[in-house]
């Protein structure tokens, strides 16, 4: 299918820059005329991959998070996000709901299923040491 | 971000704006210190103005859930709207009967 637009960020893997990529995402789709549910569970979709990106994949250390976008002519937007970090050794266990490294920190190890459940699809790909690359998938507006 | 009002023994903290990983760990900081403090029988979180939620808010609510019960007290949520109850409909957090 046709790219119709695309963008590229990158900004360092701080914790003010979860608002930041959800925002920027927004206004990215703002020319689909999405609806307020679709524009909110993109929203939270991308707030949780890049949360994951900075509390999992730069854990301990700075680095920084690649946000991909595109928007082909049918109106399906596909997002990549992607760490440099850490990686996930069993990506099936990551993506378990309600499995998380970081209970203490209280997360809810919810971020996948949310992905999972508000996104049309999502795949993940991680190597431990190199990083995880997110890419989700969402059709804003009718199919036609 | 956040206002709190404290009124027969009930501590209610009005939360504003969007929770995510970022602001979860300011609020919590308040309402924990506020709540060790008071010693509530109930802390309230009133989830009206938030505009945005995303599943740290959950992981917000079971901590606080926690804290009460080592403080005695017992926790209830309000006030939340439809997209954040399906974020909470996911966790399981119904299950613990804080949910109003």
């Amino acid at each position: 299918m046709k790219t119709v637009n695309e963008m590229k960020l990158s900004f360092p893997g701080k914790s003010c820059n979860e608002a930041f990529a959800r925002s920027a995402v927004a206004a990215f789709v703002m020319n689909l005329d999405p609806t307020v549910s679709e524009l909110s569970d993109l929203k939270t979709a991308v707030s949780e991959a890049v949360t994951n990106c900075i509390v999992h994949g730069y854990r301990r250390q700075s680095g920084t998070v690649f946000l991909n976008g595109k928007i082909d002519e049918n109106g399906k937007v596909t997002l990549r996000i992607r760490d440099k970090g850490c990686g996930i050794a069993d990506v099936a266990q990551a993506m378990q709901p309600l499995f998380t490294t970081a209970a203490d920190e209280e997360r809810a190890g919810l971020g996948f299923a949310v992905m999972q459940s508000f996104c049309d699809r999502v795949r993940v790909t991680s190597a431990p040491g190199k990083g995880t690359t997110v890419t989700l998938e969402k059709q804003i507006g009718g199919d036609d | 971000m956040i206002e709190t009002e404290y009124q027969n023994n009930v501590l209610t903290a009005y939360i504003r704006g969007e929770i995510d990983h970022d602001s979860a760990a300011k609020i919590r900081s308040r309402v924990d210190g506020m709540a060790q403090e008071l010693k509530p029988h109930t802390l309230r979180l009133d989830f009206g103005g938030v505009s945005f939620m995303d599943s740290s808010g959950v992981g917000l609510v079971m901590g606080r859930y926690r804290q009460m019960k080592l403080l005695g007290g017992a926790l209830q949520v309000t006030n939340y709207s439809d997209n954040i109850y399906r974020i909470f409909a996911m966790s399981g957090l119904e299950g613990l009967g804080v949910l109003r």
